[in-house]
């Protein structure tokens, strides 16, 4: 494949991340690790179900009283606000606007780094309560769970980042094309998570 | 591994109508987008205003379901062509999952 | 890359191997590795007969005894069974499909590397502060309570070769779904790949449940998180649904390739076509689909209650449909053939009565009030070693002489793996069939001795002795590999003569870049399609001679490993106050890591391509290259 093969926005292909075989392999290999994602995501859940409001006899904290409603708000509005900017951001790398897909990415980047400082300080906020990682089994499977969403959050800032920097200078080619669409695939699929985690650990557990 | 492709020049009018398709799928994206906005907001504002709790977790639960087609199958394409076998296997991820958080709320014994 | 073949001295060999991403020198690799893995837990195995050989011994503490028989279950699963079979898939299965390599030769490498070096982790426990000994299934309430670092190099070690794994099923799935060669449809795959695509999904969708198992079990002992620790709320009943909702799976992870194994030997030296072939690939994909669904029959006496118990004792019966189908056709695939008693075939024959018996065994313990008299007896052990060995293991047996040609391009002496067979056979009954009766008679599993007066003395001395002649037969065939490979006879491109399928229409062992054209598929059994119409080349091609696009060799996923596997001692130490050194070491483990993956995504890797020219000259010579890439 010649990386320095240049494109127009009319010689572009319609589907550019699975115009090559390697993008195509690329492209189910992705979805595939979502689905083992998914389980993974599953049995974090599912244990997190298991140990909610279990802790040592007496322990004050419970998921009815500690958890900090507006903030998830807030951060449920501006993850599901990233993940239409990175849809932007395809759309424009499917029309061969590299200038404007980057500028999408962009905005992605700054929403996902608001997203991660909030939950820094609403942990944060939880530990200063008392609340720490080793406090019962609650806290230990409510960290788990919402910690992992966060260092996927932060890998995909990094994958973003990797992506928008190494490519700057030369632009889409059907090299990198197929990229760019997984990492925005990732992005949507961390906001499928968290659409379940503030359904089932913040909502839930407020009225529990 | 064949890398290369054959590469297609569109004619002019080609390359208007896949423009003008791709500004209207994007509308539709905008749509799911401000579907999802929205079913989030009723969720928030079931649990603040305190109905029973037998009301709202099946309404939150449900919400929540709606939210993960749209990106599915709007943000995601899982619809598209070519998405068969990933569709597949997405769904068997999904049908472990599920029986994985049925099992540990159902059958931990306490 | 103007000549491809070249002669290399030995440290050029290892640094080939230690790059390579092509997918059959990382199959010799896990070829080499699981069978060094299966010895050390074969040595393991018979610390375990000796120790249980009369009444009352005192060979092996209680300890140790407890230690030696988690590493033999662990290694045998984890390190040995599953790494072979691994090799097998992809040293045959990118062939049986017509493809070149598989999808991601990059992935391919550092899956390997990865389970190589949590391997190596897992077994350095022996000398660094003793072993796991909480059994295999390192249950937690036992695990937590383990004393020293045993349990953590479990945890860590499975974790570091569990990604592996994974990483390995999605390519093979990949592989399967996107570059299978023209002509070659779903329903046209030989079973082998069959089976090799739905061991890769349950690999795909069972060690996810795994993996997070082993993290809480990591962070609950190195990072004082209380998931299983029940005074703190934590429960762990959670462990052993996880690992178990992972560990059904993994039994038919195992099995599926063996049965694919099986389907080929039957076929070729029946010289029929399977019988049944849609039954065949749909008993394979059901059995993948039910096998999550009958976990809990491990937990029955947890106390789930009744209707739990009930639901899964009847899905688990369900199990014995599809697997029947499988026997029945096999059976037929015999029925009226010109039938060669080859080594692989004795093997294929002798499969179907052992496991037939542990299939059955496994029925009896789906019986949910009958296993609570079974459990945890030496009727679970006698079973789950005649399923395991009776089918994994004597696939693996068989699978060795059959593909040793493809792989290595010299034939393995049939006399002498007749004798392997003999021994191995007789020894692996007369192990294993007194074991029923033993657990029977009360003897329960895992513990270290057994009184004079309890009168297990006799059966365990022929159980014991039964353990040497397996041994004896692995000997012979360690033999026979070494006489073979001396010897160095090179055979050609069938070597059993009625091969079936496209790995047998291509040189013995392959040129690294497989087909020079790619094949047209015109059918199922498509080299013995063109056999029987007199096509001399055995294959119909779907391209003209061009140039091939290869990749490029890497050391990055070695590296990679090994940066995984200096932070898992960081991890393994974290808790000791008298380290200070292990947030460093782990920190330092993270950085290389990370920083090889930086290098692979920021270094453009387009691969090379073969001239036209280089492929005819090849082919001129017999196309039996050694590729230096």
């Amino acid at each position: 494949m010649d990386l320095n093969k240049r494109y127009t926005a009319q010689s572009w292909p319609d589907h550019p991340e699975t115009a090559t075989l390697e993008g195509k392999n690329k492209f189910v290999g992705f979805w595939l690790l979502l689905a083992a994602e998914t389980i993974t995501f599953a049995s974090l859940f599912a244990t997190y179900l298991a140990l909610r409001d279990r802790g040592p006899s007496g322990m004050e904290f419970s998921s009815s009283g500690l958890f900090e409603l507006p903030l998830v708000f807030a951060m449920t509005m501006i993850l599901l606000t990233s993940s239409l900017t990175s849809v932007y951001a395809i759309h424009h790398m499917k029309n061969h606007n590299f200038k404007a897909m980057q500028a999408w990415l962009g905005i992605t980047v700054l929403l996902g780094l608001t997203f991660l400082g909030l939950e820094i300080y609403e942990f944060n906020h939880y530990v200063h309560l008392g609340f720490g990682y080793t406090n019962s089994a609650f806290s230990a499977a409510f960290y788990t769970l919402v910690g992992t969403h966060g260092a996927h959050v932060l890998f995909g800032l990094c994958w973003f980042i990797a992506l928008m920097v190494r490519n700057s200078k030369r632009g889409l080619n059907m090299y990198n094309a197929p990229k760019f669409y997984l990492a925005a695939l990732y992005w949507h699929f961390i906001d499928v998570v968290w659409v379940f985690i503030f359904t089932v650990v913040y909502l839930m557990g407020a009225i529990s | 591994m064949a890398h290369d492709t054959t590469e297609k020049i569109r004619s002019h009018a080609e390359h208007e109508f896949l423009k003008k398709r791709r500004s209207a799928e994007m509308r539709h994206q905008m749509t799911s987008f401000a579907i999802m906005i929205f079913l989030t907001l009723i969720a928030f504002t079931l649990v603040a205003a305190g109905f029973s709790t037998y009301l709202i977790v099946p309404i939150i639960l449900l919400l929540a379901a709606v939210q993960v087609v749209l990106q599915l199958y709007h943000f995601m394409h899982l619809s598209n062509k070519g998405h068969g076998m990933v569709a597949f296997f997405m769904f068997s991820g999904i049908f472990v999952a599920f029986i994985t958080v049925l099992a540990l709320v159902t059958i931990v014994w306490w | 890359m103007s000549s491809l073949a070249q002669k290399k001295g030995v440290g050029a060999v290892i640094w080939d191997y230690m790059t390579t991403v092509d997918h059959k020198k990382i199959a010799i690799l896990y070829l080499i590795s699981g069978g060094f893995f299966f010895l050390i837990g074969g040595v393991e195995a018979l610390l375990i007969r000796i120790q249980l050989m009369k009444a009352g011994n005192d060979f092996l503490s209680a300890g140790l005894y407890n230690e030696i028989i988690t590493m033999h279950g662990t290694t045998m699963i984890f390190l040995a069974s599953m790494p072979i079979l691994l090799g097998f898939m992809n040293a045959i299965m990118p062939l049986q499909i017509g493809a070149r390599d598989v999808a991601f030769p990059f992935l391919n490498s550092l899956g390997f590397w990865l389970f190589f070096f949590g391997g190596i982790f897992l077994n350095l426990s022996w000398f660094m502060g003793g072993a796991p000994d909480a059994g295999w299934t390192n249950y937690a309430s036992l695990a937590l309570a383990s004393e020293g670092h045993g349990i953590d190099f479990y945890a860590l070690g499975l974790t570091i070769s569990g990604f592996g794994t994974l990483i390995g099923g999605i390519n093979f799935l990949v592989t399967i779904i996107n570059m299978r060669a023209p002509g070659m449809t779903y329903m046209r795959m030989p079973l082998f790949t069959w089976t090799t695509f739905v061991a890769s999904a349950l690999i795909l969708l069972a060690f996810p449940p795994l993996t997070v198992g082993l993290f809480f079990m990591v962070f609950d002992r190195m990072f004082g998180a209380n998931f299983f620790v029940v005074e703190m709320g934590g429960n762990t009943i959670i462990w052993e649904h996880l690992f178990w909702i992972f560990g059904h799976p993994e039994v038919y992870i195992l099995i599926l390739p063996a049965f694919g194994i099986f389907s080929e030997i039957f076929a070729i030296f029946s010289r029929k076509r399977l019988f049944g072939y849609t039954a065949l690939v749909f008993a394979t994909i059901l059995i993948g689909f039910y096998g999550f669904m009958v976990w809990a029959h491990h937990m029955f006496t947890v106390g789930l209650g009744p209707t739990a118990n009930a639901i899964f004792a009847l899905a688990t019966m369900i199990i014995a449909v599809p697997t029947g189908i499988k026997i029945f056709n096999w059976l037929l695939t015999i029925w009226g053939g010109s039938i060669k008693f080859s080594v692989p075939m004795v093997y294929a024959v002798a499969f179907i009565p052992s496991f037939v018996a542990g299939g059955v065994t496994g029925v009896m313990q789906a019986i949910a009030p009958l296993d609570y008299q079974l459990h945890d007896s030496y009727f679970i052990v006698a079973h789950f070693h005649y399923v395991i060995v009776g089918g994994v293991v004597l696939a693996i047996l068989a699978g060795t002489h059959l593909y040793w040609p493809k792989m290595f391009g010299t034939m393995l002496s049939e006399k002498l793996g007749h004798i392997t067979f003999w021994t191995f056979f007789i020894g692996f009954h007369m192990t294993f069939f007194i074991q029923h009766f033993l657990g029977l008679l009360g003897m329960p599993r895992r513990v270290y001795t057994f009184g004079a007066d309890q009168g297990w003395d006799l059966f365990n001395a022929i159980s014991s002795a039964g353990a040497a002649f397996m041994a004896i037969g692995v000997i012979v065939m360690l033999i026979n590999i070494v006489i073979t490979t001396v010897k160095n006879v090179r055979v050609g491109n069938d070597p059993w003569e009625d091969g079936r399928t496209l790995e047998w229409a291509i040189p013995s062992p392959p040129p690294f870049y497989n087909f020079a054209q790619t094949p047209l598929v015109r059918g199922l059994d498509t080299y013995w399609i063109e056999k029987m119409e007199g096509n001399k080349k055995g294959m119909v091609y779907a391209e003209p001679v061009g140039d091939i696009h290869m990749p490029n060799g890497s050391i990055l996923p070695l590296i990679m490993s090994f940066g995984m596997f200096v932070a898992s001692f960081g991890a393994l130490y974290f808790q000791d106050d008298s380290k200070p050194w292990t947030l460093a070491v782990l920190i330092i483990g993270l950085a290389i890591l990370f920083g090889a993956m930086l290098a692979r995504s920021l270094k453009d890797d387009l691969g090379f391509y073969i001239k036209k020219e280089d492929l005819i000259e090849d082919a001129k010579r017999g196309g039996n290259t050694d590729g230096s890439k």
